[in-house]
């Protein structure tokens, strides 16, 4: 008998094993894949959000100017432009028109913006899909907003934002300049912030530093800044879910250790009769091999398929309400499945490692009882 | 079909690899078919000079993160505490953060 066959003899009989003891190791393979499909979810999700914010926020300007009176945002001058301007490798400073907007009526918070890239006429917004959702509103409606002095302004829906641009519109309100100004009475000659676009990235630290000791009253934003924002925030949250779940996953490592080393008197019988008709040591270690390997390598499949399922195509209906918060406004997005191939790998040895090592090792005491003491008992 | 059990687990195992396989040719064909999508979301992004990503509106300095004020983690007054729950989901500022000072 070759080593293959002598392999496939014992699956056959580890298999048989396994089912003879069904309803518990199929509770211990839904509990195991449970665990590996959570922390593959909190991985796949966390990855294709960082790379979607990443290739997304890269487009963002190169640096953002703000100006900030006793430590908060204030309003800038569009004078200071002048002093950008004049910054060596600066190619362009646009002062941004952008605030927020409380809808008491909804209690939901939109994003107004005066876009560069697009003309509306006075009286005129195009709004995002979920400013849609929440006041109901569709192209040619009316929808009324509180100025500063209580009055209000009746304004048009010209246009909706696409479906599948909400991860960075969904809370948009875009109107003019004018309808902005005259909402919150935003004095001409003044912006919420000024954007810079520079000719060469590797100097937008420099012009950084220089803006700060030109304008000692503002606080640069390098592009960079914001992506390592984004990066920080979804290593959090995902690490905050990791941390919960890591609980489960020491709590079930620890009741595996307890079930290799507390062997039911059926399992020492079992190991005692193989031993009594001949089975090595040897061999019962690769036996016990094997249920590791059947129990580890089935859940960690399964789990990883139904995480891609859960996350890709039902949009991660478990990690939804973590997104969402309590806010009204939220976005409905579907991610791109982007996936790291090296984190699978970092799963797969954090799950199914520690399990071989802690039903293995203790595995070697069970297979050295000798079988005459055993089928006395 | 299947002569012996250790013939099944093979073919579940079979199975299970397969679909990880189309796990990673799925991911490529989407990423394809959604990239006049990203396209779109790039433009708006460029275009309306976007800083941020909508994902939490409850206030100004989760809605947009990195343009908040670093300096005034409670932002609001000096004995506001946070109430967003988001907030407990963002980072707490660099300084607070010991291995941000390595940097």
């Amino acid at each position: 008998m070759n080593w293959l066959d002598k392999q496939r003899n014992i699956l056959d009989f580890t298999l048989s094993s396994l089912l003879r003891r069904k309803g518990r190791n199929l509770a211990l393979l839904a509990a195991y894949s449970f665990i590996i499909f959570i922390l593959a979810s909190v991985l796949f999700f966390t990855y294709a959000l960082k790379r979607e914010a990443f290739i997304l926020l890269n487009n963002s300007p190169e640096i953002v100017v703000q100006r900030t009176v006793a430590g908060r945002n204030d309003l800038i001058p569009l004078y200071y432009e002048n002093d950008l301007k004049d910054i060596r490798g600066v190619l362009s400073v646009i002062g941004r028109l952008w605030g927020y907007y409380y809808e008491p009526a909804v209690g939901a918070n939109y994003t107004l913006i005066v876009p560069e890239d697009r003309v509306l006429e006075t009286g005129t917004v195009v709004i995002g899909r979920g400013v849609s959702r929440t006041l109901d509103a569709r192209v040619g409606d009316i929808i009324p907003l509180r100025s500063y002095d209580g009055s209000y302004m009746s304004m048009e829906v010209k246009d909706i934002l696409s479906s599948e641009s909400e991860l960075v519109s969904s809370d948009l309100i875009l109107l003019t300049e004018r309808d902005f100004r005259d909402l919150f009475n935003i004095p001409a000659g003044y912006a919420t912030d000024l954007t810079l676009h520079v000719a060469n990235p590797r100097e937008v630290i420099t012009i950084s530093n220089k803006i700060k000791r030109l304008l000692p009253d503002t606080r640069p934003i390098v592009r960079d800044e914001i992506l390592r924002t984004y990066d920080a925030i979804f290593d959090w949250r995902g690490g905050i879910i990791m941390v919960i779940v890591s609980g489960a996953l020491i709590a079930f490592i620890l009741f595996a250790w307890d079930k290799a080393t507390g062997l039911s008197s059926e399992e020492r019988r079992e190991i005692g009769i193989l031993k009594g008709i001949g089975w090595e040591t040897y061999d019962i270690m690769v036996m016990k091999f094997w249920e590791g390997f059947i129990v580890s390598l089935s859940s960690f499949l399964l789990g990883i398929i139904l995480a891609y399922f859960h996350v890709f195509f039902a949009s991660a209906m478990l990690f939804s309400p973590v997104i969402k918060g309590w806010s009204v406004l939220y976005p409905n997005f579907r991610l791109i499945p982007y996936i790291d191939p090296y984190q699978l790998a970092t799963l797969f040895f954090l799950t199914t490692v520690p399990y071989a090592v802690a039903t293995l090792a203790p595995s070697w005491r069970a297979a050295t009882i000798d079988p005459d003491t055993v089928m006395r008992l | 079909m299947f002569e012996r059990k250790s013939d099944l687990f093979l073919f579940y195992v079979i199975l299970n690899l397969c679909m990880l396989f189309l796990i990673f040719i799925h991911a490529p064909l989407r990423q394809n078919k959604m990239e006049p999508y990203m396209k779109e979301k790039i433009q708006m992004v460029k275009g309306l000079e976007l800083t941020d990503l909508c994902l939490f509106t409850d206030a100004r300095y989760t809605r947009h993160p990195s343009m908040a004020v670093i300096f005034t983690p409670f932002q609001e007054h000096p004995l506001s505490l946070e109430h967003f729950p988001s907030g407990s989901l963002l980072p707490p500022p660099p300084l607070l953060r010991s291995h941000e000072l390595a940097r």
